[in-house]
């Protein structure tokens, strides 16, 4: 199941033409454009760094040196574990609560169903500038309980949550649409609850639902930047702002720069190779079609 | 009747027992830290992390519309805007028609289109910075070396170094890099939800390919094409990670959320940042108000 359809097998079995090989030529020069930054990256991340000029940067390496992974690693790690520390549990959080959210809105709808959802959905577009003050003011001492979620990642955690479950109620909601009535009715007449309905009928045929919710969350959470930038301190930097505090500076090596910042998009590239389609249904969501 | 109804009444309590905590996540997180962020953009809070209470009305609207940097970013916006927008949608649409028919490949290029949605704005600016350099001479490098090797050293540009007010638009190109591939995918999968048997019949009727594209296709994707522009216009309002990564504080390149976040955390001026903020807000509101109901709508009539 992939989001965008195959062409039709009649169109894509065709002989020789000059369309067809100036149409391959076009879109082999723009998957260079596209690949060209990766190849400046690459060749320059493994260069020796005794070697590498910002003047030869697109030149190939005379050899290949790890050097300057080994350099920018150890300044790296510490964000590298508090985005896994981050964005795991948020994102796991957030699709289980998308998950009941999505199921309620399209299979145990209440009266103002209709309304709730177009509610929730609306959080998924307002800039983060317009919630940031009130935001940090309340994490950084929350009413009644008087606890400070500032600083560490508690507060970012919660926030990555909250503000995924827009996202990720939509992400469900059109997955249990897509479902027949039959299943939830027979399981009603069978004297189940609502959750019992949940956990044991919708939630175990969810899963492809569950692969879309988590990538997405754990990419945004992952490449999230402004939160992170303003609700911790420097130990527990995420890694957006780790990196941008060491590749950003106008003196950074060149090498080191490109070398932190091929470690700091690693995990995302993987999942991204690893579960394209799903990814790719999680952007179709994300402009609200299914 | 009467049992049914009570039936009903019994049923739908729990799944509303269910949504509830995250509807009051959004009501609070949402709702009401907006509403709480326009009332501080009526205060003259500043200078400590104590708020101010002092109602001053609409006193920092003001000052922003006679603020000179805020005019400034506000037109590097709409550069920026206007830059991103059509050269992602031109792309992506471009891309979109290319692989449309079924290419040798297709799979390959679609991942290699797309991949720069899985990496950060901050990675994607950190390498964009250094393609972006404006040296020249003997210390030419990034883009501008390419096209000199290519022979079409004219085309050297300063990108966003150059003192003209347009060079905000040269952050376009990474934001481009990054999102066109979105619009293909967006384009693509509306161009193979259209029926192949639209096509054959327009194909009977002598049509000629490019025929069909602009009278059967055309009109087809129009609300694709209305979800791409909500989306690009929408990120092109909130773009911040980008310049704050390619180009930190510069003031050619500043637009209204990299000023509010200026402003109020390194400033401390947090009235007039939630000012900024609620200013931004409402153009996003305007633009992605109609597009939920028109989406709600739609859904509604299938």
């Amino acid at each position: 199941m992939s989001a965008i359809p195959d062409a039709p097998a009649a169109r894509t079995r065709k002989a020789w033409s000059w369309g067809r090989f100036v149409r391959q030529l076009t879109l082999f020069a723009l998957a260079c454009f596209f690949l060209m930054p990766v190849y400046a990256l690459l060749v320059t991340a493994l260069k020796d760094p005794a070697h590498v000029d910002v003047v030869k940067m697109w030149s190939l390496p005379d050899s290949l040196s790890l050097e300057s992974f080994r350099i920018v690693w150890p300044k790296l790690q510490d964000g590298f574990r508090n985005s896994l520390m981050l964005a795991i549990p948020a994102s796991l959080i957030s699709s289980m609560l998308g998950a009941a959210n999505g199921f309620v809105l399209a299979k145990w709808r209440f009266p103002g169903a209709d309304v709730v959802f177009p509610i929730i959905l609306f959080g998924m577009f307002i800039p983060y500038q317009a919630i940031l003050i009130p935001m940090f003011k309340t994490l950084s001492d929350i009413p009644v309980i008087h606890y400070k979620a500032v600083g560490g990642l508690e507060g970012l955690i919660l926030v990555h949550i909250i503000y995924g479950l827009p996202i990720t109620t939509l992400i469900f909601r059109g997955f249990f649409a897509g479902l027949p009535d039959e299943l939830v009715d027979a399981a009603e007449v069978d004297g189940a609850g609502m959750l019992r309905t949940f956990f044991s009928i919708a939630l175990p045929v969810a899963l492809p639902a569950f692969a879309v919710s988590m990538i997405w969350q754990f990419t945004s959470a992952w490449n999230d930047f402004l939160f992170g930038l303003i609700l911790t301190n420097t130990e527990y930097w995420p890694i957006t702002v780790a990196l941008n505090n060491i590749a950003g500076g106008q003196t950074v090596p060149f090498n080191q720069a490109m070398a932190s910042a091929l470690l700091a998009s690693l995990p995302t590239l993987l999942v991204y190779a690893l579960l394209g389609r799903f990814f790719m249904r999680g952007l179709m969501a994300g402009a609200l079609k299914s | 009747m009467r049992r049914r109804s009570r039936r009903r009444m019994r049923n739908w309590l729990p799944g509303f027992l269910l949504v509830l905590p995250s509807l009051l996540a959004i009501g609070v997180f949402v709702y009401y830290f907006i509403g709480w962020n326009v009332a501080v953009s009526l205060t003259d809070w500043r200078g400590s992390l104590k708020p101010s209470d002092t109602f001053v009305g609409l006193a920092n609207y003001r000052q922003l519309l006679a603020d000179e940097t805020f005019h400034n970013d506000s037109i590097h916006l709409v550069i920026f805007t206007g830059f991103f927008m059509a050269g992602a949608l031109a792309l992506g649409i471009f891309m979109a028609l290319l692989l449309d028919k079924g290419v040798r490949g297709e799979g390959v290029y679609r991942a290699i289109f797309l991949f720069p949605m899985a990496i950060s704005f901050i990675a994607t600016g950190i390498i964009w910075r250094w393609l972006l350099n404006s040296d020249s001479g003997a210390s030419t490098t990034g883009i501008n070396k390419l096209t000199e090797a290519a022979g079409l050293g004219f085309l050297h540009s300063e990108w966003h170094k150059t003192d003209s007010s347009f060079a905000v638009a040269a952050i376009a190109l990474p934001a481009g890099w990054a999102l066109s591939g979105y619009i293909m995918a967006l384009f693509l999968a509306g161009l193979r939800g259209i029926p192949e048997e639209l096509r054959e019949a327009a194909r009977v009727d002598g049509a000629s390919e490019l025929r069909i594209y602009w009278h059967v296709i055309r009109p087809m994707l129009l609300p694709v094409l209305l979800s791409a522009v909500v989306i690009l216009a929408h990120i092109s309002l909130k773009t911040f990670d980008l310049i704050y990564a390619i180009d930190p504080g510069g003031p050619r390149t500043e637009t209204p959320a990299l000023y509010m976040w200026q402003t109020t955390f390194r400033g401390t001026f947090f009235a007039r940042g939630a000012s900024i903020a609620t200013m931004l807000f409402i153009a996003i509101v305007l633009v992605i108000t109609p597009y939920i109901w028109y989406t709600m709508r739609q859904e509604r009539k299938k």
